[in-house]
Parts: C-alpha cells; structure tokens; sequence
C-alpha cells in the first residue's frame, strides 16, 4: 500500500462534505436520534481530517486525535442516548420542537 | 437656693406621668396632678422672687453637662436674673390660673388627662426657655413650646381645620426658627460659644457698634423672634391658631410663648445694641405689625380672632419698645399683656363657653347683666388693653410711647404709629365690650360660669387693673438706664393719655349710642371690599398662597413624578425593549439554536477568509 | 488501481450519509450509516491508518451503532413514528438548513483553494503502525489518555444515571414519580 498518491484537497473536500451533511442534518431533523446521527457523522468527518493530515506527514498524532474523537463519540452517544430515553418519557415524544422547556411546567 | 430644677420639674413630671398614663387616671387625679404641678412651680417662683427681691442676686444652678463636644460643652444649666424673674412669674403665675380655669373649661372634655398633660408640659418648656443659661438650651425650650403649641392647636384633632391650623402655626413658625438656628451657627463660629453671658462678653470685645456680623447675626436672630412672636411678615399663623381651645389661646398665644420673641430680644440685647440698624429694623416691624394688626382686628367679628389680631398688635408695641432700646418698658409691656390679655381670653372663653360654642360677636349682645362676673372681667380687661389711664396697660404703653419719641431722627414718627395704633386698640376694643354686653340679647347663656373659672378672672382683674404699680427688678439686667422722661414735654404725654379716650368716644358713638353711622361706609362696595380686605388680615393668607404655596406645591408635584429619576426609567426601558426583542431568539428549539449556530459560523469564517484573501 | 479504490469508498460514504440522513425510518438510517462507517474504515486504511481503520469499524460501526440500535429497538417507535417523520421532511423545512450548510460548504472550499495555492499536498502514503500510535499515546499524549478516561468515566456515570429512571418507570414501581 505504499503508492498511493492522492491529493490531500480531495480527502478535505470529502471531509468537509460529510460535515456538511452532518450540519445539515442537525438542522433539519426534529426527531432527537437523528439529531445524535448527524452529530456521529460530523465527529467521524473531523476525524477523516485527521487521519488525512496524519498520512500526510507521516505522524502518529493524527492517530492519537481520531482516538480521542472516538472516545468523545462514546461518552456522548451513552450521554445522549440516556437523555433520549428521559426524552421520551417526559414529552411522549421525540420531537424536539415540542421539547423547548428545561422545567417541566 | 439651689432648688432651681425643680419649678421646671414639677409641670415636667406631670407632663410624663400623664403621657405614660395615657389617660387611664381618674379625672380628680389628673386634675390635682395638671393643676398641682403649676402651682407648686408657681409657689417655688413666688418663694425664689421673694429671695430675690431681698438680695437681688443672679443665681445660677448647672445640673449637668448636656453634650461634650471637645471645646463645644452646653450644660443644662439655669440663669436666674430680674428677667428671668419677671418671665417666670408670668409664665408660672398666670399659667396656674389659666390650668385652675381649665378645670372647669375642659371638665366635659374626652381628652381631659391628654390636655393637661400637653399643658404642662408646655409650661415646662416655657420655663426651660426662659431659665436656660446657654442658647442651645434655650432653643430646646422654643422648639418645645413649638411643639406642644402644634399639639394644643390642633387639640380637637378630629376637624381637619384645626389639624391645618396646627400645621399651619407650625410651618410658619419654623421658618423663624430655621433663621434662628442659622444665628445660632453663626454666633458659634464666630464667638465659639454659646453660654449667653461670656457670649455677650465675647461680642462687646470683638465687635464694633455697626460691624456685619452682629447685624447679620441679630437679623437671623430677629427671624426666630419674628416667627414664634407672630409680627410681620409670619404673623399669618396665629389668627388660624385660635382653633384651639381658648385657655391654650391665652396662655400659649397670649400670656407666654408668643412673647418669647420679645424675651429674646431682650436676653441677647447687648448683641442688638451692637447692630443699629437691626434695632431699627425691629422698632419698624413693630411699628408695622401694630398698626396692621390694629387695623385688621377693627374688621374682625369672631371673639377670638379680635384678640388674636390685638395680641399680633400688641406684641408690635414690645417689639417697637425692644427696637428703640427701652427693654424694661417692653418687658414691662410683656407682663402687663400677659395680665390683660389673658384675662380677655378667659373671659372670651366663659362667654363662649356659657354661650354653647358661639364665635360670632354679632350674635351676642346683652350679656351684661346675664353674666355680671364676665362683663366686670372684660370691662376691666379692655380698659387695661386700651391703656386708659390708671390700668396696668397705661403705664406700660405709656413708657413705650414716651421712648418712642425720645428715638433720635424718626422718634416723632414712631411716636405717631404708636398713638394711632391705641387710638384703633381703644376702637376695637370697646367695639368688642359694647357689641358682646350691651344692646339686644341674641343668644342666651345656659349657665354661669362656676368657682374654678371666676377665681381666675378675678385675681387676673386685679392684676390687669394694679399690674401697672408692680415694680419689675429689671435695672440689673439692662445695663443702659432707661431715657429720662422729665426732659418730655407735657404735651407729648397729654396726648398720649387722651387718646385711648377718644377712642372709647369714637367706639361709645359708634357703637353704642349709635350717635355716628358708619352703615353707608360699610355697605358701600369700596367699604365691604376694604372690610373683607381687613378681615383676611390684610389678604397675607392669599398673598402667601399666591407666592410661596402655590409655587411650592407645584414644584412638589412637579418632583412627586421623580423627573430626574425619568432619564434612568428611559435607559431601563430601552434595555427592556431591546431584551425583549433578544428574548425572542431564546426560544428553547434545538433545531433554532443549531441553526443560529451555525449561522454564526458562517460569518466567523467568512470574516477569517476575508483577511486572508 | 488503488486509487479508483480510494475514490469508489469516498463516494459510497458520501452516498450512505445522505441517504442516512434522509430515511424516515430510524433503523435503515442505522443501516446507512454503518456502511457509511465501514467506507469511511476503508478510506483510513489506504490512508495507511489500520489501527485507526480497525477502531472504527469496531467501536464506531460496532458499539456505538449497537447502542442506537438498542435504543430505537426499546422506543419502539414503528409505523406511526415513520408517518410523522415523513410529515416533517417537507421542503420548506430543508429551505434555511441547505442554504446555511451550502454556504459553510463553499466556504470552506474557498479556504482550500487558498491553501492548495502555496502547497500541492499529496498524502505521503506512508502506513503509520499501531506501536508508533500506542508510542505515541503513552508517551507525549498520556495526560490526553487520561483525561478521556475521565471523560468516559464521566458518559458511564452518566448514562447510567439517566437510564437507571426510565428503567425503574418503565416497571411502574414510581409511576410518574421522582423526577
């Protein structure tokens, strides 16, 4: 796997594109799971980044990033996903746009 | 005799016990405790008179120091000289027979106990006034007869209009007394003292005849005077001030605390000897208020506004006699008027008080013979008033009058506002004795006056008609000997003798005999427009409400909205505004908040390739 | 060859996203997005990246995506969810979001062509082994080890808590009770 030779622009853009769907899926969906979704998919294309500037310079950092990123991703979803639940049972619903008060009134 | 605390004590304790009792006691008590209290301060007076007569010594007593202040140490401490003497005397004397009078006055009175009490202590801080060696305590003793003065004026607190004349006596006497302690200051920076003997000592040696200082300080002192003794341009109080009842109207506004003005004058003299011009300015305010106050009472047909206006115009003869420096015909004057001008008061109050609460002059008539002891007390009480020859009143008056012309330059002008002021005193005066006891019975009385009353008047005839020969020990205090009266023509007193009589004519022809009509003058326009312009008191009232009142209230209406505070409402209001416009944008959406996110990058980043580009 | 290989994953993580991001149903967006991952694995394995690319496809596609799965399995949302869903996926709710994403988009390209003026980078295609990363992580980066085991320590506490609720309402022991 030593040849491969491909631009570090196209892995960016690449990286910025599934961003941009993550962002783009965050504000569009009301419904909460997808909202993490496009969050895991916004992690993973900042993590595509460093992996790419990693194989750029040929360094173990970009590496040890993604690991951090990956352990951020875990303890978010478990955070996340917990908050979906009580979600659920406070508002019979997981339409965020129903669910705008912190207090329950 | 250092048992000097306890004249003041005795009205001082009853005063409290009364308060603290608030009216619990049985009547008997409160009556042997009010009454008591003066008489047993009244004895002491007598006994410390009678001392003093026979030595003749100034005796000063200190109880205790009252403020410690580094060099600043105003005791209470007492000063007792012929002035004081005399003050107490009249203060103690005349206040026991108008306490003893009241017994019987306000016997049916709800408030018995409360009256008293405030009474006394009335005459505790008369008696205060008038002891104090050091002004500051002096000036307790004038803010508390300020204070019980409100409190009796607006005794029958439950008509409004007594509770505004209260207020009204109050606030117009307080300006004096903010002009007072503004002397005061004044005189403790510059003399750095307040203890009135060295006070005076220290104001002979550092000032000149003339300098500014005393005259400023004398002017502001001269306000305080002018305030508490109701004489031009703050007499307007002391007509309203008759809404009480009528024993407080001769003690408090009659007898005692109306002339503490004078007495102030006469304590800091040697201040005034210093400051012509302010002399002059207090000859000129008597000379004004006397004629002023002559003339208003003329038009007057309630009882007790006719004294009221008589007492402004009589204290204007005090005043004119401390300004042309004859202190010991003034104070003379002072003992007299508490004499005659008391017992007018009594007796208005027997009258009005046999006559179911009635005011009106023009609604009595013929009370001669109906109430006998009433008309003997009145009779003899103008007469004194008017200074007919012989009564207390002459003597004094006359001696005011003949130093009055004795004044360098305006003496003859002075002079001659005097006399027409007696001329008019003997006019309204004998209006008053022939209107109320002679011609048609309008009302009839529903009882005679009882025992507790017609002691008072009577010893208070004697004095009013013997008071005139009492020989006041006053030569110590006032250091300049009075003018010799021999270098006076003739004349000059013949005239002043005859005219109180032919005032009595004036007032016999026009009122009794009805010999003379003014009818024709009176139902004139003009004449009733002059009539009613008189019986206002010369429309002050107005005048006052026109230019001070008025003003005031509007400013206070003006500021009741805060204005200045307006400017902070604004930028609160703006900030109101503005959040909740921004509240808005917290509207608790996710999906809003991720968008207005990302928003926000959208712009960071924009402006960071902005400064790369 | 490689290389068609390397754009060939590019454009199937890019595809599966989308249409991830797209479903109405929640588990064949689940679906999507594991194959979206395991692309996404791939691309970090020619990056010559294997361990980075085994993680991913092991906690990313593996244990996260299992989580959801969990999740959505115990919501239970079914047809009525879906039905909602597709309500609210119309297109005047896509209007602002396409627009702010577009921009940032364009944006961020125009922030790569300024950068690809002064260097032509070029992935160097050099495979960085697991010991160098592991070297690495217990190295110079120990305290960021440590502080994401705090971290993962803080999500396990915290999921646990919140789960811990909806479990014990779910068994009516406290119906509608602490809260």
């Amino acid at each position: 796997m030593g040849g491969l030779q491909i631009p570090l622009e196209h892995v960016l853009v690449l990286s910025a594109l599934l961003f941009c769907c993550g962002l783009l899926g965050l504000m569009l969906r009301r419904n909460i799971i997808f909202m993490l979704v496009s969050l895991e998919v916004m992690l993973n294309a900042s993590a595509l980044a460093f992996i790419a500037a990693a194989a750029k310079w040929g360094q173990a950092d970009g590496q040890v990033i993604f690991l951090l990123i990956l352990t951020i991703a875990a303890a978010e979803v478990s955070v996340g996903l917990g908050l979906v639940l009580q979600i659920q049972r406070r508002f019979k619903t997981l339409d965020m746009d129903a669910a705008t008060a912190l207090k329950e009134r | 005799m250092n048992l000097l605390w306890l004249i003041p004590m005795f009205p001082l304790l009853s005063a409290v016990l009364l308060i603290v009792t608030a009216g619990r006691l049985p009547k008997q008590l409160v009556a042997i405790l009010g009454a008591g209290s003066v008489g047993a301060a009244a004895v002491c007076v007598a006994l410390l008179a009678n001392d003093f007569f026979a030595d003749g010594q100034i005796r000063e007593l200190t109880l205790w120091t009252w403020i410690a202040l580094d060099n600043f140490t105003p005791g209470i401490s007492f000063y007792v000289d012929g002035l004081t003497v005399v003050m107490m005397s009249v203060i103690t004397g005349v206040g026991f027979l108008i306490h003893l009078y009241s017994l019987e006055f306000m016997a049916d009175d709800e408030s018995f106990s409360r009256y008293f009490a405030y009474m006394n202590l009335f005459v505790a801080a008369m008696l205060l006034l008038v002891m104090a060696d050091n002004l500051l305590l002096l000036y307790l003793g004038w803010e508390g007869v300020g204070v019980c003065s409100y409190l009796l004026v607006g005794f029958w607190y439950r008509d409004p209009n007594n509770g505004k004349a209260a207020r009204k006596a109050f606030v117009v006497t307080r300006v004096g007394d903010v002009a007072m302690a503004l002397g005061l200051f004044l005189l403790f920076t510059e003399l750095g003292t307040l203890d009135i003997q060295p006070l005076m000592a220290a104001a002979n040696n550092q000032w000149q005849v003339g300098d500014t200082l005393p005259i400023l300080a004398t002017a502001l002192l001269l306000g305080g005077a002018v305030g508490k003794s109701a004489q031009l341009p703050l007499q307007t109080w002391l007509p309203d001030a008759m809404a009480g009842p009528t024993p407080v109207s001769a003690l408090i506004h009659a007898a005692t605390m109306v002339t503490a003005g004078v007495y102030l004058i006469a304590r800091t003299h040697e201040l005034f000897l210093l400051a012509p011009p302010t002399m002059m300015a207090v000859a000129w305010v008597g000379l004004l208020t006397l004629l002023l106050a002559a003339f208003a009472a003329l038009a007057q047909n309630d009882i007790k506004r006719i004294l009221a206006y008589s007492t402004i115009s009589q204290i204007g003869y005090m005043f004119l006699a401390m300004g042309v420096g004859a202190f010991s015909a003034g104070i003379f004057h002072l003992m007299t008027h508490a004499f005659f001008k008391a017992l007018l008061f009594l007796a208005a109050g027997a009258i009005i008080h046999c006559l179911h609460h009635e005011h009106d002059i023009l609604r009595m008539g013929g009370l001669r013979k109906r109430l006998p002891v009433v008309f003997a007390s009145f009779l003899i009480g103008s007469a004194a008033l008017a200074a007919l020859p012989f009564t207390s009143g002459f003597y004094s008056k006359d001696a005011i009058l003949l130093s009055a012309w004795l004044t360098a330059d305006i003496g003859p002008i002075l002079w001659l506002g005097g006399l027409l002021g007696a001329l008019l005193t003997a006019i309204y005066s004998f209006r008053l004795v022939f209107i109320v006891f002679f011609g048609h019975a309008n009302t009839e009385p529903d009882r005679q006056p009882g025992l507790k009353m017609s002691i008072p008047l009577i010893l208070l005839c004697v004095l009013a008609a013997i008071g005139g020969w009492i020989n006041i020990p006053l030569t110590e205090v006032f250091a300049s000997p009075p003018s010799d009266h021999s270098l006076i023509a003739h004349s000059v007193e013949y005239i002043g003798i005859a005219t109180p009589l032919l005032g009595l004519l004036i007032a016999y022809l026009l009122f009794l005999s009805r010999a003379m009509s003014i009818a024709k003058l009176t139902e004139s326009t003009a004449g009733q427009a002059i009539q009613g312009f008189l019986r206002s008191g010369w429309r002050f009232d107005a005048l006052y409400h026109y230019t001070l009142v008025w003003p005031f209230v509007g400013i206070a209406r003006l500021c009741k909205n805060e204005p200045v505070d307006q400017i902070y409402n604004a930028i609160v209001c703006t900030l109101k505004w503005f959040h909740r416009r921004l509240i808005i944008v917290q509207n608790g959406e996710l999906r809003w908040y991720a968008t207005t996110m990302v928003f926000g990058i959208v712009i960071f980043v924009a402006m960071i390739l902005r400064h790369s580009l | 060859m490689i290389e068609v290989l390397f754009y060939s994953a590019s454009v199937i993580a890019l595809l599966a996203t989308i249409l991830a991001l797209t479903r109405s149903n929640a588990a064949h967006a689940l679906i999507y997005l594991i194959v979206s991952l395991l692309a996404i694995a791939v691309l970090f394995f020619l990056m010559g990246a294997p361990f980075a690319a085994a993680l991913e496809i092991l906690i990313y596609a593996g244990a996260i995506m299992v989580l959801f799965v969990f999740v959505i399995m115990m919501l239970n949302l079914g047809e009525v969810g879906e039905a909602q869903e597709r309500g609210w996926l119309s297109v005047k709710s896509w209007i602002l979001p396409g627009i702010m994403a577009a921009l940032l988009f364009i944006e961020l390209l125009i922030a790569l062509s300024i950068s690809s003026e002064q260097t032509i980078a070029l992935t160097s295609g050099v495979a960085v082994p697991p010991k160098e990363v592991a070297m690495s992580l217990f190295g110079p980066y120990v305290l960021a080890v440590e502080i994401a085991s705090m971290l993962l320590l803080a999500g396990l506490v915290g999921a646990y808590h919140l789960g811990r609720r909806f479990i014990v309402r779910r068994e009516g022991v406290h119906e509608g009770g602490d809260s």
